[in-house]
């Protein structure tokens, strides 16, 4: 999730000592970079099936390091290499793929899957997380940690505002109009409860790019060497986004908390909001009243961003130790781990086949929300994917949230952006 | 007297104290300081001139080892408006954070100093954020910011007033980020005037109440110059905080909304360890040096005149 | 108090030391009502709320706390050792020895008072790397080994001492580490005990550079085990984070419950005047 990155530092490593299974001589011990920031059981979960992996491959034991977040563990990861200190694999932002490639740090998957079997593998991923999966005609990931933004909705609130408790909108006007019967002031006009809340603080990119792509446009180019910020079909965008809070009253004005945004929901504080599908569990857990799950509205179409981490396998290792890792990355993605990985942490299976097993049918049958970012995925694209992704994201988080405060203009916010970004990316054209 | 068998006493020229020869004192002097110049010199002072050096020189990339560039980060540097922003932001900071936490800290020590009721439970209470760390502590205010049903706005809600989303606004997310650093550190400065003021003879109060002057007057023609030093110590503490207290930005805002909470420190961190900018990051590290440094300089030019260490 | 306060001013005053009072323990309190209570309180103030325990347990099962502790311990007293040992050394050659450029050497060292190393991290960052020190406990406490602050304070409390307690030393047949020993370290014993106090806290709550410089669990501390709840993909979940904080905490709060008095009575020995 591209928002496990959103305050930088905000996040470390929190693991389990891990050596539960002294490497022979003979053995091969896989360095396996694990980005964690969130707390407990998906470490233990990590544990367990790189212990299981271990055991049903003699000679083979894979050594989880959990490095801090996405941006620190790829610091970490890069910075281990250039010392000649090279790990086996890890999972990386997804959208990391440029840099490692600028790198040359990883290897391509097409290079390692050379049975037809490996072939046929490595097609079977849903076509939007392969997006930046694949770059110059290769494939450099495979996708694994991934989540898409959904909006999430009170059904209690629907029904006192007199709407179907059962249908979500479906376009930007529906979710507006919904929104504005959602709002609810007090007598000395105070609003008790507002309508929406799609969270804008730290990463605003990551769910604005809902917004975009459902107004039909694309933020970056596929090499990753050009963006389209001040495109007006973004402006239009922005300007939406802005209007809900400052011309329409349905959203809180000024930032909005990612991390606060669950508990506004929970807190009847809010009726519907945007978050990721990694917070189903949580919210399911927590809220006190019936709640239904989306997809983001459509305008000219639907449209979602991907986020999340996928596996790399890295260069400068043994052949052996390349093909160990890559037999690895097999085992984590099988149908049946991929249910098992998505029921146990709420992020989306990455195959339609992990969909079609028993287990994620049964899931699926218990808690039909799950299901919902799948069939999003049809229309969700990657998240922004440049060179110095880092860096442009930046400019464009701080003119994204400049132009939803109201110090500049969404026009002039994303002139801004774009000229800024034209300057970054100018060495890489 | 004992056998003078010792052997860092040589046989001829037994001297101790000033009569020791000068050479074998500077000797000693400097054994006695090499650890510490050793370390300061390994991790203050060098990796300070290899700073000032990478300054002018480019971040290594992939395969591109780092060359000469002459000013070029320095003018990229100067052409960031994120930069300007930032050093803006920190004069702000410092200018509100520091004369509050200090000025807090002395109110605090002159109640605690005093026959208070409950003075035990106040300097714990006033202590407190000193012991806390503020990694977790910032998750804690950014509750009590939080609108609607964050503490704050709970208790204005009583009062019937609206909710309000400080962090969430550029106007008012700097002050809110400032006033969780004046509540750390004032409590630990209180410390350092308490300490001051249990030192001053009660005769001088004695004194003072004979003569019938006014509480203030005695504060400000007694105590207040007799606290001089200590404040020069407590500044010097707070002008450094002022530049280093970040911690609580990457728990509460991450810089934002659009950099309106953003300090050098933390602008740093994004260059080094985010941007993984050599350049850049030596260049805005020694701007950030070169204000402290000239802070200091002022802070002991115009307390020198004033107050005397012996 | 002056004696001669009119009671009503003394009451108003009392109720604005008690404010603030508040207003400072306002986080601690509300770590501690959120902690013992279930999540679902965790911003509801009702006194019927059950107790629970619950936070703390799911707290200690998110992170390896024990080896936290361990780690945060031992790099605490590794500094802290080391600070009052190096800085006493360094401050009685500064105070006590007169030789050529001690004035000039005073200086560069106070140079670290305004520099902290955090400041100098990236160049830091690379020579850890250098002495391969990045993720161990070493690479965490290298740059804090000594203090200019420390020395600052030890050279301050042993320039009171009087000259002739030394003198006397010395014709007692005392060598330099001997007058040292004897005569000017417990004359510093309240420099030591409250300098060491203030580092101790400041050191088990130290973020950003043991952040940057670590990886494994192994070598980490407190603090970043700490900032593991408080990132908030999933949402900010304040009720195990305050647990967390609490229990953390905890060492420290009681050290200085304990200490109280003992501690300010240090500051004002101190001689920081």
């Amino acid at each position: 999730m591209s928002h496990l990155t959103r305050r930088g530092l905000a996040a470390a490593c929190l693991a389990l000592s891990l050596s539960a299974i002294p490497a022979s001589a003979a053995d091969l011990e896989l360095r396996f970079f694990y980005p964690i920031a969130v707390s407990g059981p998906i470490t233990k979960l990590v544990d367990e099936m790189a212990a299981e992996f271990s055991k049903a491959h003699p000679g083979v034991t894979v050594k989880p390091i959990y490095a801090g977040d996405y941006v620190q563990t790829i610091g970490k990861a890069l910075t281990a290499i250039k010392g000649g200190d090279v790990p086996d694999m890890a999972i990386l932002l997804a959208a990391d793929i440029i840099t490692l490639t600028d790198e040359d740090a990883v290897v391509a998957m097409d290079d390692l899957a050379t049975t037809a079997a490996d072939k046929a593998w490595l097609a079977g991923f849903y076509p939007s997380f392969m997006e930046n999966a694949k770059l110059g005609g290769k494939t450099w990931a495979v996708p694994y940690q991934r989540s898409t933004p959904v909006l999430y909705w009170n059904k209690e609130a629907f029904k006192e505002a007199g709407l179907d408790p059962d249908v979500a909108p479906r376009t930007w006007a529906e979710m507006r109009d919904f929104a504005k019967k959602l709002t609810v002031k007090d007598a000395s006009g105070n609003v008790t409860r507002w309508g929406l809340e799609i969270p804008s603080d730290g990463n605003t990119s990551w769910l604005f790019t809902g917004l975009a792509t459902a107004n039909d446009v694309r933020l970056v180019n596929a090499e990753g060497t050009k963006t389209n910020f001040a495109d007006p079909k973004v402006v239009e965008a922005l300007t939406f986004f802005r209007d809900l809070s400052t011309v329409d009253g349905v959203q809180p004005k000024g930032l909005t908390s990612w991390g606060a945004a669950p508990r506004d929901f929970l807190e009847k504080k809010i009726a519907m909001i945007w978050t990721t599908t990694g917070n189903l569990s949580n919210i399911r857990k927590n809220a006190s009243f019936p709640f239904g799950v989306g997809m983001l509205p459509a305008k000219a179409h639907f449209g979602a961003p991907t986020g999340g981490g996928n596996f790399y396998i890295f260069k400068g290792t043994s052949a052996e130790r390349r093909k160990a890792a890559f037999e690895f990355v097999k085992w984590m993605t099988t149908p049946e781990n991929s249910a098992r990985w998505s029921i146990a942490t709420g992020y989306v299976a990455t195959s339609p086949a992990a969909w079609a097993t028993d287990a994620m049918k049964a899931h699926v049958a218990d808690f039909p929300q799950a299901a919902v970012a799948r069939d999003q995925l049809q229309h969700a694209v990657s998240e922004i994917t440049v060179h110095e992704g880092q860096r442009v994201m930046k400019v464009f988080n701080d003119n994204l949230q400049a132009a939803l405060v109201e110090t500049k203009t969404p026009e002039t916010a994303m002139k801004d952006a774009q000229a800024e970004a034209e300057r970054i990316l100018a060495a890489y054209r | 007297m004992r056998a003078p068998s010792r052997s860092d006493m040589p046989e001829t020229g037994r001297s101790f104290g000033p009569f020791r020869s000068p050479r074998l004192r500077t000797v000693e002097a400097w054994l006695l300081l090499l650890p510490s110049v050793v370390l300061f010199a390994a991790f203050t002072h060098l990796p300070f001139v290899r700073t000032f050096v990478d300054a002018f020189f480019s971040t290594p990339k992939g395969r591109r080892p780092s060359h000469f560039v002459g000013l070029d980060n320095w003018s990229d540097l100067a052409h960031d408006p994120i930069f300007w922003k930032v050093l803006i932001n920190n004069t702000w900071y410092a200018l509100g954070t520091i004369p509050l936490s200090v000025g807090i800290a002395l109110v605090m020590a002159l109640w605690v100093n005093g026959r208070i009721p409950g003075r035990g439970l106040l300097r714990m209470a006033y202590f407190t954020p000193t012991v806390l760390p503020m990694i977790a502590v910032a998750d804690i205010w950014l509750f009590f910011y939080t609108p609607d049903y964050g503490l704050f706005d709970q208790i204005r809600g009583l009062f019937g007033f609206a909710a309000t989303n400080r962090l969430g606004d550029p106007s008012s997310a700097l002050v809110a980020v400032m006033v969780v650093a004046v509540w750390k550190e004032a409590g630990f400065f209180m410390i350092f005037y308490l300490a001051a003021l249990q030192q001053i003879p009660p005769d001088l109060r004695d004194a003072a109440a004979i003569e019938g002057a006014s509480r203030f007057a005695f504060f400000r023609r007694v105590i207040w110059p007799l606290l001089m030093p200590v404040t020069l110590f407590v500044l010097v503490n707070a002008v450094i905080n002022a530049f280093r207290t970040v911690d609580h930005i990457f728990m509460m805002t991450g810089g934002g909304p659009d950099n309106a909470t953003n300090l050098l420190l933390f602008r740093l961190y994004e260059l080094g360890f985010k941007f993984w900018d050599q350049g850049q990051a030596s260049a805005l590290t020694v701007v950030l040096i070169a204000v402290l440094s000239t802070l200091a300089l002022v802070q002991f030019l115009i307390a020198g005149r004033g107050v005397h260490y012996r | 108090m002056n004696r001669r306060t009119h009671p009503l001013v003394a009451a108003i005053e009392t109720a604005f030391a008690w404010a603030l009072g508040l207003a400072w323990l306002a986080p601690l309190l509300y770590a501690v009502w959120t902690a013992f209570h279930p999540p679902a309180f965790a911003t509801r103030f009702d006194l019927g709320a059950p107790l629970t325990l619950e936070n703390f347990h799911r707290a200690w099962e998110a992170a390896p706390f024990a080896r936290y502790f361990l780690n945060t311990v031992v790099i605490v007293a590794l500094i802290v050792a080391s600070q009052i040992v190096l800085g006493t050394l360094a401050a009685f050659a500064l105070a006590r020895f007169t030789f050529r450029g001690r004035d000039l050497l005073f200086a560069v060292i106070l140079l670290q008072l305004m520099i902290a190393p955090e400041i100098l991290a990236v160049a830091n960052y690379r020579t850890m790397k250098a002495l391969g020190a990045v993720d161990t406990i070493w690479g965490i406490v290298l740059p804090y080994l000594t203090s200019a602050f420390g020395i600052f304070l030890l050279r301050q409390t042993f320039r009171t001492v009087p000259q002739d307690l030394e003198d006397a030393a010395r014709i007692e047949g005392c060598g330099t580490l001997g007058v040292l020993w004897r005569v000017y370290v417990p004359a510093a014993r309240p420099v030591h005990l409250a300098y060491g106090l203030v580092q101790a806290s400041w050191h088990w709550n130290n973020f950003l550079w043991p952040l940057i410089i670590t990886n494994s669990v192994e070598n980490r501390p407190l603090t970043v085990g700490l900032s593991v709840f408080a990132s908030v993909d999933q949402g900010i979940d304040w009720s195990v984070i305050t647990a967390a904080t609490l229990m953390t905490s905890a060492p420290l709060l009681l050290a200085f419950l304990v200490f109280q008095r003992r501690f300010v009575q240090s500051f004002m020995s101190a001689g920081l005047r």
